[in-house]
């Protein structure tokens, strides 16, 4: 099947800065794909850049991005007017200010729907209406008079959902969605993530640093580190056998039901993520990685195939013979 | 009274921490007085005793009575009456000379505020340039050109006027393009004018609203002042002004004719900046909550 979004070679920069080194990434139609990675990794840029809403004064320096075959890179005002409107829906980190604080929410999805969906007044206020019953949104009529204040975060971000699928795009881009949410929402939010994919057969790129998140509901994921990703893979692969030291290294950083009580401290990752002004030589994560050698210093970073669906930018594989995180922590 | 004084305390006690429940009241009491004022100036021509110059020597100078509750000036016109068609005049360009520079200022503001760079750089420095000009000076340089009249103000105080709601308009939009809201008028392809216009200006007309009242009474003044100095209305056009400045030499034997009117300016002035500061405490409360 022919991706629908496809990332070659994405750099992103701020003046003498790089924050996105080298980022390759595809969405297949129809797939949900996870960003993971910690504070500073690239992931919010690397999505922020599909639709070209990076901040001046950073740029896109080098890469290609295509989507559904279209260069999104080369395209014109309009062009990029009607791809941000049409194809790709998104939603923000941050539900308490993503929403226009002077508007009804039941007029601000009717807006969209008005321009992006090409509807009439009335037939838009009546989908609206639709729409916030279908993301679960209760008392959907009297909740579309409601001002953004008036809602819960949770609701906010279902507002959020409901105005990034108004125009049936084929691609959501969701930044860390659940992160300004508490758990049990979270759970709620990704639940209708799930469900709206199915639905709509639309793809999913979830950004997130909640590896939990993650498994919760996608097919595949990319890990990324310093502005690199380091390892894709399935759900599945990745945890069981995580080729990169990054990847491994943050599985068992995450906490597990097994672990509870026990007095022993999860292991974390020494030292800190690189500074965006430094080119390190050769890997980005080795001065934090346990298995690092000398040759470390000199590697490229291109994602090496090592499985169906699996590719790592670890050419060392310290974990190529090793017994697998789970397994290990299973027995 | 005692009902305005019952009412807070009341609703205090009733569902106390709930501050949406206090009165306005400062709001309700310049709404009342501009409101009197702005009826009073619109139907003057109806309950004005007398003519705007209905002149009766016979009782020239006269005290406050009930023939003239405001008395008469040295000419024998009724103050109350000049004092209403003065008001009337006032307020009406006093409304121009505000609430046309307002919409100006806002939306140059939020195009530089939301562009940035370039568009920016050259719109704020002429702001600047317009607000570093000494503003009285200014109008007076105009009225020299357009000769004394009603003109010079109302070409004069737009001409600056316009900077500060720029500036106000501006230094909001820096804030508010970076939040993520207008960044998702971008993610939904929504037009750069819709963006500006439809999202980002009714996030920002509050403050601008709550500044023009402000403003509203620095006109007021400005206008009575230029009047006062003989540059603004002319004789014998009634204007408070106008009024005042005549009865300034009377000022020992007849004091209503320059105090009374005065008062009038004094309350309109009260009125407005209750309203104002009512609306700011609004906004305080709202972005405390």
């Amino acid at each position: 099947m022919s991706d629908l979004l496809s990332i070659r070679g994405l750099r992103v920069e701020f003046g003498p800065s790089v924050a996105v080194h080298d980022v390759s990434l595809t969405v297949r139609p129809g797939e949900f794909v996870g960003l993971v990675g910690e504070s500073g990794s690239g992931k919010s840029l690397t999505c922020r850049s599909i639709l070209r809403l990076i901040p001046p004064p950073g740029r896109t320096s080098r890469g290609e991005i295509s989507f559904d075959g279209r260069d999104v890179m080369a395209m014109s005002h309009d062009e990029l007017r009607a791809f941000r409107g049409h194809d790709v829906g998104t939603i923000f980190q941050d539900p308490f200010s993503s929403l226009n604080p002077v508007f009804r929410v039941g007029d601000q999805l009717a807006e969209t729907l008005r321009l992006n969906a090409g509807m009439g007044k009335r037939e838009a206020k009546v989908r609206a209406t639709e729409l916030l019953d279908h993301v679960g949104i209760p008392d959907p009529a009297r909740r579309y008079l409601s001002y953004p204040h008036e809602l819960s975060g949770g609701m906010r971000q279902r507002v959020m959902i409901a105005i990034a699928i108004a125009a049936k795009p084929r691609l959501l881009i969701a930044d860390e969605p659940t992160t300004a949410l508490d758990v049990t929402t979270q759970a709620q939010i990704l639940e209708l993530l799930a469900r709206l994919r199915r639905e709509h057969d639309m793809a999913v790129l979830l950004v997130s640093h909640d590896f939990g998140v993650i498994a919760q509901v996608c097919d595949r994921l990319a890990v990324m580190y310093g502005g690199h990703v380091v390892e894709t893979g399935t759900v599945g692969t990745l945890y069981q056998r995580p080729e990169h030291p990054y990847t491994r290294a943050l599985l068992e950083s995450v906490p597990s039901l097994e672990s509870a009580g026990s007095a022993q401290r999860r292991p974390a990752i020494p030292g800190q993520p690189p500074e965006l002004t430094e080119t390190l030589p050769g890997c980005v994560f080795a001065p934090r990685c346990r298995f690092a050698r000398p040759e470390c210093q000199t590697i490229s970073m291109a994602l090496e195939r090592v499985g169906p669906e699996h590719e790592t930018a670890c050419p060392i594989r310290p974990f190529a013979t090793a017994p697998s995180a789970m397994r290990e922590r299973a027995s | 009274m005692s009902t305005e004084v019952a009412a807070p305390a009341l609703a205090g006690t009733a569902r106390p921490g709930h501050r949406r429940s206090l009165p306005a009241t400062p709001v309700l009491v310049g709404a009342v007085i501009v409101g009197l004022l702005g009826l009073a100036a619109l139907l003057a021509p109806l309950i004005a005793p007398y003519g705007e110059n209905q002149v009766d020597f016979l009782h020239a100078l006269e005290s406050p009575s009930l023939a003239h509750p405001m008395g008469t000036d040295d000419a024998g016109r009724d103050i109350l009456s000049r004092s209403l068609y003065g008001l009337r005049l006032d307020l009406a360009v006093v409304l121009f000379v505000t609430y046309i520079p307002l919409p100006i200022g806002v939306l140059l503001g939020s195009i530089a505020g939301y562009f940035g760079r370039g568009v920016d750089s050259v719109m704020a420095r002429l702001a600047d340039v317009m607000l570093a000009f000494p503003f009285f000076v200014l109008v007076i340089a105009i009225i020299a050109i357009t000769g004394p009249g009603l003109k010079g103000v109302l070409i004069g105080v737009p001409l600056a006027g316009w900077a500060l709601y720029f500036r106000l308009a501006r230094s909001e939009m820096l804030v508010l393009r970076e939040q993520p809201f207008m960044l998702a008028t971008t993610g939904l392809g929504y037009s750069r004018p819709r963006a500006i216009l439809r999202h980002a200006v009714p996030n920002l007309m509050r403050t601008a609203l709550i500044y023009s009242t402000l403003d509203m009474v620095v006109n007021l003044l400005l206008l009575a002042s230029l009047s006062y100095l003989g540059l603004g209305k002319q004789p014998p056009g009634a204007e408070l002004g106008t009024i005042i400045a005549g009865g300034q030499s009377y000022l020992l034997s007849a004091w209503w004719i320059a105090t009374l009117p005065g008062l009038v300016l004094v309350a309109f002035g009260v009125g407005v900046g209750l309203i104002g500061d009512g609306l700011s405490d609004g906004r305080l409360r709202s972005e405390a909550a």
